[in-house]
Formats: C-alpha cells, structure tokens, sequence
C-alpha cells in the first residue's frame, strides 16, 4: 500500500498531474463517493435555498394546529407549538451545514498549519506541541466542548464552531505531522533548502501538495464527527440560541413526545441527521479507496 | 510471551508512562484555566443566600482569593490524598463531599462500559472473521453496508428510537432509570438494556470494520497459505492463526472506546436518566461546581491514560513480527 502512495511522490508537477487525472477518474467510478456526493449536494442545496422552499417561517406558531400529524399542509407534521415540522427542518439544514463545514474547515487549517510545522521542525517545538494536543484529545470532545462553551458563556453558534474547531485541530495535526514527518526526508525537500527557499515556501509550496490527499480525507471524516458534535451539542442545550431550528435542538425539545406517540418532530430531524452523516462517511470511505492513505 | 517483554519494551513503556503524566499535568491544569475562565461569580452561584462572610469564607476555601498556579497547587495536594473537593448546595450542611457523588455515580458509568465493551466485542469477532472470511460476497457487502448505515446515527437518535420502539410500541422495557443489582439481577439488566444497544450498535460497526479489514489482509500472508497447505481446517487457522495478529488495531480502539465513554457517555445516560459519571460531570459544568469540575476532569485524564497504557502494554505482548509489520 505504501509503496505506491511514496512512488506517486516522486515530484514532477507532470507526474502530479497525471496522479490527480487517475484519481478523479476513480472517484468518478467509486459508487460510495458517488452516492454520498448526491446526497451531500442535496443538503447543500437546501441549505442554501431552503428558505425559498420552506412553506411557513420555521417559527411561526398555529395554534390551532398543535401537534398535527404530518399532513399536505404540513408535510413533516407539527409540533407542541403548532411549527411547521418541515420549514424548521430546512431551516436547521444551513445552521448545521455551516456550522459543520465551518469548524472541520478551522481545525483543519489550525491543526493542518501545526502538523506541518511540528513535522519539519520537530525538536523541542514538536515535542510540546504534541504534550499540548495529547491533552486535549485526553478529555472526551463532548466534556471539552460543554466546559469551553460554559468558560466562553456561549449560547451561540459561532462560538460552537470555534470550539469544535479547536477540540478538532489535535487529531488533524497528529494526521498531518505523521505524513510530514515521511515527507521532509525526501529528496525535494533537501533539494528545496539547498535552493535557499524560505521555511514557508518549503511547508507551504513543496510539502504541503504531496500531503494534501491525507489532510483531505482527514476533513471529511471530521466532518462527520462535527455534525455528530453539533447535533450532540445542541441536543444537551449547549451553544445553542433558544428556539433555533437546529436539528439536535428540535429533538430534544420534542422527544419527551414520543412517549405519546407524537414522533414526528423527533424523527424527521433525526433522519436528516442521519442522512447527512451518512453522505459525509460516504464521501471519505471513498476518498480513502481511491487515495490510499 | 515472557519472553517477549524485553528490555527496551519496558522502556519504551516507560517513555511513554513519562509523557502521559507530563499530559496529566497539562490537562489538570489547561481545565484549571478554563474554569478560572468561567463567567460570573461562582461564589454567589453556589450560595445565593450566603452571607457576606460565609461568601468571603467558601472564596478562600475554594482558593479565589489566590492566583492561577497557587490555586492549581492546592487543588493538586488536596486530590492526590483523596480530597476530590465539595459538592457545594443550598442546603443547611453546604454540600456533599465529591467523592461520596462519584461513588454514587462512576459505577453505573463503569458498569455500561464493561458491558457496551463486552456486548460490542462479542458480536464484532465473530462478525468481523466471518466478513473477511467472505470478503466481497453478497454478505459481506450487504452486512458491511448495513453496520456502515448504523454507524452514522448519532447514539442519541438510536436511544430514542428504541425507547419509542421497546418502550412504548412494543410495551416490552421501561426507560426508567438505572435499577442497581441489589434491587434484583433481572431489574438491573433489564434497565441497563437500551442505553447499551444505543451505544453498542455505532462501535459494533466499526470494531467489525477495523477487524475485517484487518482479517483479510492477514489472511494473504504466506503462513496462513502454510497452515491451510498443511491441511489444518479453516474454523482452526482463523482462530489460532489469524485472529491473534489481526486483533491489534481492534484492541487498541476497544481500549480508547472504553476510555471515552467514562464521561463520554453523558447523552446516553440522560436520555436512559442514568444518572452516571458523565451527567455528574455535565451537571457540574452547568451549575459551575468548581471543584468538581477538577476533580471529575482530572479522572477522566487519568482513565483515558491507563486505557492507553493498557494500550502500549497489549503492543508489547503481542507478536513483535505484527507489530513491525502493521508499523505500529
């Protein structure tokens, strides 16, 4: 397996270009990749025109149609406030998508930029740098997270993505760092600083390419735990605003229902939950076939 | 396997047993920081009806009135002799000693980890063997597909559905609670049912995957060709032969599995109202019981460092040949 990965490194921009042309042409064959992009675009075009979609504002109370089953008026039914069950699953759609997308894409640049850099420079640098990240990942991300938010006093999403983003950056600098640490004893990196180039040039243009397909599937499968995390989060009440749409939100604010068989304010936000989830594992089960990482 | 635990594996434990209580230190006193950091006075949370004096007392007591690293200090000396702090409350005697709530608490948490990890690993083998074993058929693919589907709902959403399905369709479990053994066997494994199917079928997927995928490429290796060329039966090589060192990843992520759900497993416990370690702790979060907080957290770090120990040891026992060949 590795052979060929440390093969398809040997440098030339041709050869590069070639490797990515095989890969893309993979992944269009690869049915996992394939279905969870569908899936995933789905959500994200709801994400971004589901307000035109949805047919109440997703807090708009009936109160004459309290805990309607679903129904052609309401499709997903409503709930114990008479809210339309599918505007407000549309609604929570962007917050979780952006939310998602958002901190895997800051752990990822926090914890890509320090993997990088305790790989090259290691020494005392890498070595307390790593103390640091194995702390954090010493705490379930939940306990991290709950007292961040606390610490923070935030019930709001913004500071949500900050801190799963933070709790995140550990486990992709560790990703990160094992690659680099291959990479820098490779020949074009030496040839690289023979050349006098400037340490950033060398991180930046030089090795960052070659462990970009690393640092790729390492996002997706985080953002398949950030989902989790924010639903998670939003489900125990944290960083949340009250009465948002978030999906975790809206099932913890319902399911106490289903014990009288009121479940449908439970079950569609769980199911797109789920689906969303499903897509993101989707899409890095197949990245990792066609990258080999 | 005396043999195998040479020299510089012990060291190397060591190194390694050295650089997690450097992280001990680290994470004890990173959450001393953020709790320092938390909003609002916590001496008025804790008494709202406290007088003056009595505030100004449970200040010191809590150690306010000092700096970051004196306060860190004091909290450190009191809990390596035990003194995990006190539970702070409204009521007339002020509080209840942190260990006394977690001697409460931590057993229900340990006793559904134990079983999440039994009930997880005792279908994952078998399941994983047998999905190598029948790499690419219709049944690997068709299982392999539906424990990835699984493996991608969140516990929660698995927990509910279950209680809406157990619980009130089919009338046959109560979520009611957690029923302590003393109160009758069959009552405790019956409370204790749904919160460890809701946190068993997601590690179920992936112990099956990690092990699977593991199988099979220990199944291409030249003794495993050997054995079966020797006429052994396949039921004897897939056990004595394969499954030892295709299980190193398996354990590994049973042992950091375990580790998590010590505080991990605080959603679970509140939809089932468990009342467990890591809802005490998400409780202290809430109502900002400092001393608590450093406590539970602190445990928390260590269980996670002993399972990795754990971890570092099963390495070091294991056929040193897998262990150079996985690059480990």
């Amino acid at each position: 397996m590795n052979t060929s990965t440390s093969a398809a490194r040997s440098k030339s921009n041709e050869e590069r270009k070639t490797i990515r042309a095989e890969r893309l042409k993979l992944l269009r064959r690869n049915k996992a990749f394939l279905v969870g992009a569908v899936i995933l675009g789905f959500w994200i075009f709801i994400a971004a025109f589901g307000s035109f979609i949805a047919p109440h504002a997703y807090d708009a109370m009936d109160f004459m149609a309290v805990s309607k089953k679903p129904s052609s008026r309401y499709l997903f039914g409503t709930n114990k406030l008479g809210q339309d069950v599918f505007s407000r699953v549309l609604a929570g759609t962007q917050l979780i998508v952006w939310m998602s997308f958002t901190a895997t894409a800051l752990g990822t640049i926090v914890g890509g930029s320090l993997g990088l850099a305790a790989g090259y420079f290691k020494g005392w640098f890498d070595i307390i740098l790593m103390r640091i990240l194995e702390a954090i990942s010493a705490i379930p991300v939940l306990i991290v997270a709950l007292l961040a938010i606390a610490a923070l006093d935030g019930q709001s999403s913004s500071i949500t993505v900050g801190v799963i983003g933070f709790v995140f950056a550990p486990n992709i600098a560790r990703t990160v760092r094992a690659a680099v640490l291959s990479e820098a004893e490779l020949e074009y990196v030496a040839a690289a600083r023979l050349r006098a180039e400037r340490t950033p040039h060398i991180l930046f243009k030089e090795i960052l390419p070659n462990v970009l397909p690393p640092i790729i599937v390492e996002f997706t499968v985080r953002l398949g735990y950030a989902i989790f995390a924010i639903a998670t989060l939003s489900f125990l009440g944290a960083g949340v605003e009250t009465g948002s749409p978030n999906w975790g939100s809206q099932i913890s604010e319902n399911w106490a229902y289903i014990f009288s068989n009121i479940w449908w304010p439970t079950l569609f936000p769980a199911a797109a939950i789920a689906s969303l989830a499903v897509s993101v594992n989707l899409i890095s089960d197949g990245l990792l076939e066609v990258f080999e990482v | 396997m005396h043999e195998t635990m040479t020299v510089s594996k012990v060291r190397g434990i060591l190194t390694n047993l050295v650089k997690m209580i450097v992280v001990l230190f680290l994470v004890t006193f990173g959450i001393t920081v953020l709790v320092r950091l938390l909003p609002g006075d916590p001496v008025s949370t804790l008494l709202p009806f406290g007088s003056p004096e009595q505030l100004d007392a449970l200040r010191a007591e809590l150690g306010l009135d000092k700096n970051v690293f004196q306060y860190y200090f004091s909290w450190l000396g009191d809990f390596v002799r035990g003194d995990f702090g006190t539970y702070y409350s409204t009521t007339a005697d002020g509080g209840t000693p942190v260990s006394s709530m977690i001697a409460q608490t931590l057993p229900r948490t340990l006793l559904l980890m134990l079983y999440t990890t039994f009930v997880s690993l005792a279908f994952s083998i078998p399941l994983g063997i047998l999905l190598a074993y029948r790499a690419q058929t219709r049944l690997d693919k068709t299982v392999s597909n539906v424990l990835f589907g699984l493996s991608s709902i969140p516990n929660f959403a698995i927990g509910l559905a279950l209680a809406y399905l157990l619980g009130v369709k089919l009338d046959l479990l109560n979520p009611v609670g957690y029923i302590p053994i003393s109160e009758g066997l069959g009552e405790h494994i019956k409370s204790m049912i749904m919160p460890v199917i809701s946190l068993s079928l997601g590690t179920i997927a992936t112990f099956t995957r990690l092990l699977r995928v593991d199988t099979i490429s220990t199944l291409k290796e030249d003794f495993v060709t050997m054995a079966s060329s020797k006429g052994l039966s396949n039921r004897w090589i897939l056990w004595r032969h394969v499954f030892r060192p295709s299980s190193l990843t398996l354990l590994t992520s049973a042992a950091l599995t375990m580790a998590s759900l010590i505080g991990g497993a605080v959603v679970i416990e509140s939809v089932f109202a468990l009342n467990g370690f890591g809802m005490f702790l998400a409780m202290s979060i809430a109502v900002r019981q400092y001393l608590a907080i450093q406590s539970l957290v602190a445990l928390v770090a260590i269980a996670f460092i002993l399972f990795n120990l754990i971890v570092d040891v099963f390495y070091a026992v294991i056929d040193p040949r897998v262990r150079n060949h996985r690059g480990a």
